[in-house]
């Protein structure tokens, strides 16, 4: 301490290293999840959510098939567990951001990381390593209890490769589209109020609930305009056997489509997002 | 070092209808604790966040530690150490998890270990912020300001809601800090703060300093005429005296030993700080 002055000139013309954001990064990736795990409402009703839905639906509607009209049945549990799957998707990253970001902005947590050396890129980054992990961890979680629980057939190699870009896709423009959404909210305790009605709207006519068919044709084409339809589709093409693609509204599983709409949310969000994110409150000027 | 940390000159800002800051100007010396006084909606927290880098001047001159904070970088932030008005953040992270992670940001952190035993939180280190009394996770939030050893420490607010015990020891520890080197700017409601912690303080009103000293002396506390009041057959008597000293000497006289009440009054700093404010129209 004492020498510092005689010190200080060096120090000026040559600044410490600052730590990158990629370690960073990681840091704030542990930071998120611990967050989010010691939560009880996100793990209830974000990460246990699909789980707890598909438990409820393939106890009640066990022992129903469906038939697609081609002399192929199906369980329901396993119609059901596609759609579970893109809820899933859309919970933990949509919804999961929409809402903490959402009170982290309100609650000054923003507004204190601004005020570090943090550079921001690491905090986005913390927050899809930490939707990365607990969307993986909830999907596994998932397959076990449809798998093992309700004896639902798992895909082939194919059907995987279809998930594993729905899924990266999906995840994806959730994520950026909850960044967006998050500035929507006027507080942090508003929050959950606004978004979970979306979320829940968009379930019910995405045909997460019901086969999408049996929905009225307006509610198709409503859904048709939200990335949630195309992320159960995809899941659909992914997990269910090939025959049930005539039961889609266009005879088939339209993966291009599905690939179209979710890049096009991706794009839109992330410019959106990118736009509206603030590091304070909306009334601290 | 430069032996300014933060100058002011001329600033501005403006909120539609609301000239929040009118022409303030400002100098804190490197190393020394600097107060800002003034009522709600004086302009203190917008000038304290212009300085933070957190808002935009309509105009004026600013530089903290040498740099315009509205181009403040990685580096300068580090330099810095902010603990802000209101904290209810981050409810499921332990003390220790927080300093930790908030150590990583800064290239040259302090032990975090020994940041929250300087704070009086070693027993809490693995308590969630959520089961923390409000003094407790003020004190969190010095921890958190100081991690990085910052050269400038930005305080709002920091002992609002204390217990007396508890804001003794949480000025032993900011006048510690300085001690160790540390420019401080500390920005509170309590005059007894200021005055026991300030080396010197503003006083701030519509946008505006209207007086600057040290704490003894501020708008000529120290030359301002003194009260003595004394009791005589049972009846109080007051004279104010420039010269206090003489008149007791005279009283002693008179009395040949003990003056029965005697009270020497200089104006508090309260006196002082109503008597600055109230002579500016508060908007």
């Amino acid at each position: 301490m004492t020498t510092t002055e005689s010190k200080t000139p060096d120090l000026t013309t040559a600044p410490p290293r600052l730590p990158g954001a990629l370690r960073l990064g990681l840091d704030r990736t542990v930071i998120e999840l611990k967050t989010f795990f010691r939560e009880r409402d996100a793990v209830i009703f974000i990460f246990a959510y699909p789980v707890i839905m598909l438990g409820i639906f393939a106890t009640v509607f066990g022992d129903q098939t469906i038939d697609f009209g081609t002399g192929t049945e199906l369980d329901f549990a396993a119609y059901f567990l596609p759609g579970m799957v893109a809820t899933g998707l859309l919970l933990t990253s949509f919804q999961n951001l929409a809402i903490s970001i959402s009170a982290e902005r309100d609650d000054g947590s923003l507004k204190r990381l601004r005020g570090t050396p943090m550079p921001p890129a690491a905090y986005f980054l913390g927050k899809v390593g930490s939707v990365l992990v607990t969307s993986l961890v909830q999907m596994i979680l998932l397959f076990a209890v449809a798998r093992f629980v309700f004896d639902i057939a798992m895909p082939g190699a194919d059907g995987w490769t279809t998930f594993a870009w729905v899924f990266l896709l999906g995840t994806a423009s959730g994520a950026v589209c909850g960044v967006a959404f998050s500035s929507l909210p006027r507080s942090g305790r508003s929050s959950s109020a606004v978004v979970t009605p979306v979320v829940l709207v968009l379930q019910f006519i995405s045909g997460v609930f019901f086969t999408f068919p049996s929905l009225p044709d307006w509610m198709q084409q409503v859904a048709a305009l939200f990335p949630l339809k195309w992320m159960a589709q995809g899941m659909r093409a992914a997990f269910l056997p090939d025959a049930a693609k005539a039961a889609e509204p266009a005879g088939t599983w339209e993966l291009p489509m599905v690939a179209a709409v979710l890049a096009a949310y991706l794009v839109v969000g992330l410019v959106l997002g990118v736009k509206t994110f603030r590091w304070r409150r909306r009334y601290d000027g | 070092m430069t032996s300014t940390a933060i100058r002011v000159a001329g600033l501005h800002k403006r909120y539609g209808e609301k000239q929040a800051v009118a022409g303030l100007d400002l100098e804190v010396r490197t190393g020394e604790i600097f107060s800002v006084l003034g009522p709600n909606g004086a302009g203190k927290t917008t000038t304290v966040e212009i300085l933070e880098g957190f808002r935009k001047r309509d105009s004026g001159e600013v530089q903290v530690l040498g740099t315009d904070p509205q181009r403040g970088d990685r580096h300068w932030r580090a330099r810095l150490g902010i603990v802000l008005q209101s904290s209810e953040d981050r409810p499921e992270l332990t003390v220790r998890e927080q300093v930790h992670h908030a150590a990583k940001f800064y290239p040259r952190p302090r032990d975090p270990d020994e940041v929250i035993a300087v704070v009086g939180l070693e027993e809490k280190a693995a308590t969630r912020s959520r089961q923390l009394s409000g003094g407790q996770r003020r004190r969190l939030d010095v921890a958190l300001g100081v991690i990085g050893s910052p050269e400038l420490l930005f305080l709002d607010e920091p002992t609002t809601g204390f217990d007396p015990e508890a804001r003794r020891s949480f000025w032993e520890l900011i006048r510690s800090l300085r001690d160790s080197g540390t420019t401080i700017l500390l920005t509170t409601h309590y005059l007894d703060e200021a005055e026991a912690l300030a080396d010197r303080c503003a006083v701030v009103s519509s946008g505006r300093v209207v007086a600057l000293d040290t704490p003894k002396n501020l708008g000529g506390r120290a030359t301002r005429v003194a009260r003595v009041r004394w009791l005589e057959d049972g009846v109080p008597h007051e004279v104010e005296s420039e010269s206090p000293t003489a008149y007791v000497t005279e009283l002693a006289a008179r009395f040949d030993g003990e003056i029965p009440g005697l009270q020497v009054l200089r104006p508090t700093l309260e006196d002082v700080y109503l008597s600055l404010i109230g002579s500016k129209d508060e908007r």
